[in-house]
């Protein structure tokens, strides 16, 4: 076994502490950090986002397959940055205004990261205006909403509004995801996708950063 | 109304009420906003649903209080107000119907992942549910229902506290379940047979399901809880998932649709059949009188 498909072994078991050797032992070799970010990291959490959506897996062991991403991700980034590795694209998540779940919402961050996207997540409660504001800042090409309650779901639509009113419609897209949302909801507010589950969100993303 | 377990050992079928949250909704709960906040601001419409649900024939009420848990009111603010909130709540329900039904304490997740994989200390949640069951046991419920549950940690902490602080009154569990090729889970990872054990084990008289994606599959979980335990089931399917229909949300599973699922719940072995969200008093009405048609 090589050495990254090793690591993205490890992550699939959440070994966190086993990552970062790993991945400490590999940079030092001279490894490139891109080979383990890309055959290492995010091949492991894509087969763990697979695995999760099949519910081969259930949520805890995801969240250790996270831990162990991000205990990876730390050594690499300073490396990622310095080696001019372009990111996969920058998304902006939150869960919206007065909804406060944010377990799937911070999913769809984990896997978004884990397939190479700089995320900048917003937390919960966030009003319409700082989903704008904030991808307008950070250059951000896609703003991801979560919602898991209907009484908070309309508030996507105000998201999606917003973004046309300030001309943005076409620079920033919009995707809609959480337990009650549904693709038909998505269409009749006028959000650019919709995704089922964490898995779907980074595929859906990487569809609409593609037609860019 | 006599003691709930006596109900259940000589039958028949007992029917619950329905969907709170989805009720308050429509009567102006605020996008977002916490339902335990109306406890406090409208009483009076707290106690409509409850009557409206009593009129309807359900035997049993349950309380506005889901997320009446510490850790789950501090979102909303309202942390301090744990005692006023539960114990209004039970007030409210128990002046819609007097001795006519049972008032059920309910109790929801915490909305917060424990440790190892969130950040929730299983001690302070403990803590949590212990203050929550110690209000509504003050306050006079006649059972508690923890329910919505996926985490089975979570759930048998608040079925211990529930049984140390509840003066006896009989506990029930319910958990949510989605199927997946290899059966019923939890998102969590817990199947049927492992909260049916571990849910009885903590402490809980009457176990089952409720929320779920419609009645229909609500009657498989309904069978595999029968098969898993001889304890007394409780099953509350909401109404179907929502779906929206010229942008208004609306749950597909009418009173009649919802109530086709009565008989064959009764059949396998059920002991309590009540509705979760999107349900109505008019679930309930179509419930009797499925129950009652034999």
């Amino acid at each position: 076994m090589t050495i990254v498909s090793d690591i993205a072994k490890n992550l699939e078991l959440g070994e966190d502490d086993r990552v970062r050797e790993l991945v400490g032992a590999a940079l030092l070799a001279g490894v490139p950090p891109r080979d383990l970010l890309e055959q290492g990291l995010i091949a492991g959490m894509a087969v763990v986002g697979e695995q999760f959506r099949q519910r081969e897996i259930f949520l805890p062991d995801v969240l250790l397959a996270a831990r162990a991403m991000y205990a990876g991700l730390d050594l690499l980034e300073p490396r990622l940055a310095g080696a001019g590795v372009p990111s996969a694209g920058t998304v902006v998540i939150g869960s919206v205004k007065g909804d406060l779940h944010d377990i799937g919402k911070n999913l769809v961050g984990i896997m978004l990261r884990g397939a190479g996207f700089r995320v900048v997540d917003l937390g919960n409660d966030v009003p319409p205006a700082r989903f704008v504001d904030a991808a307008a800042e950070s250059g951000a090409s896609v703003i991801g909403m979560s919602a898991l309650l209907t009484t908070t779901m309309p508030v996507m639509r105000d998201v999606v509004r917003l973004v046309t009113e300030r001309g943005l419609a076409g620079t920033i897209r919009t995707i809609v995801g959480g337990a009650p949302v549904s693709a038909d909801f998505a269409r009749d507010i006028g959000a650019d996708a919709y995704a089922f589950d964490a898995a779907s969100a980074v595929e859906r993303i990487r569809a609409l950063v593609a037609v860019r | 109304m006599g003691p709930l377990l006596d109900r259940i050992r000589h039958g028949p079928v007992v029917i619950g009420d329905g969907g709170i949250g989805t009720m308050l909704m429509a009567r102006g709960l605020a996008p977002g906003d916490a339902p335990e906040r109306l406890t406090l601001s409208a009483p009076a419409i707290i106690e409509e649903v409850a009557r409206l649900y009593f009129e309807a024939g359900a035997e049993i009420v349950t309380t506005n209080t889901f997320g009446g848990s510490p850790l789950r009111l501090r979102m909303a603010g309202l942390e301090a107000e744990v005692g006023r909130v539960n114990r209004d709540a039970v007030a409210a329900v128990r002046r819609a119907v007097g001795s006519g039904a049972w008032v059920s304490g309910s109790v929801g997740p915490t909305g917060h992942l424990l440790q190892p994989y969130g950040e929730a200390d299983p001690a302070e949640v403990a803590e949590g549910f212990l203050l929550q069951v110690a209000a509504l046991a003050e306050a006079g419920v006649d059972l508690f229902c923890i329910e919505t549950m996926t985490d089975l940690e979570e759930a048998t902490l608040a079925v211990a506290a529930a049984r140390r602080a509840g003066g006896g009154r009989p506990v029930a569990a319910t958990m949510t379940f989605e199927p997946t090729r290899r059966g019923f889970f939890t998102v969590m990872g817990t199947s049927i047979p492992q909260a049916a054990a571990a849910l009885i084990e903590a402490g809980a008289d009457i176990v089952g399901s409720n929320c779920g994606n419609g009645s229909a599959t609500m009657v498989e979980v309904a069978r595999q809880f029968r098969a898993a335990t001889p304890a007394p089931v409780l099953i509350q399917s909401n109404a179907g998932l929502p779906e929206t229909r010229d942008g208004v949300l609306v749950y597909p599973e009418t009173p009649d649709i919802f109530a086709e699922s009565v008989r064959p719940l009764v059949e396998a072995g059920v002991a309590i059949i009540g509705g979760c969200c999107g349900t109505t008093p008019d679930h309930v009405r179509a419930m009797c009188s499925a129950a009652t048609r034999g």
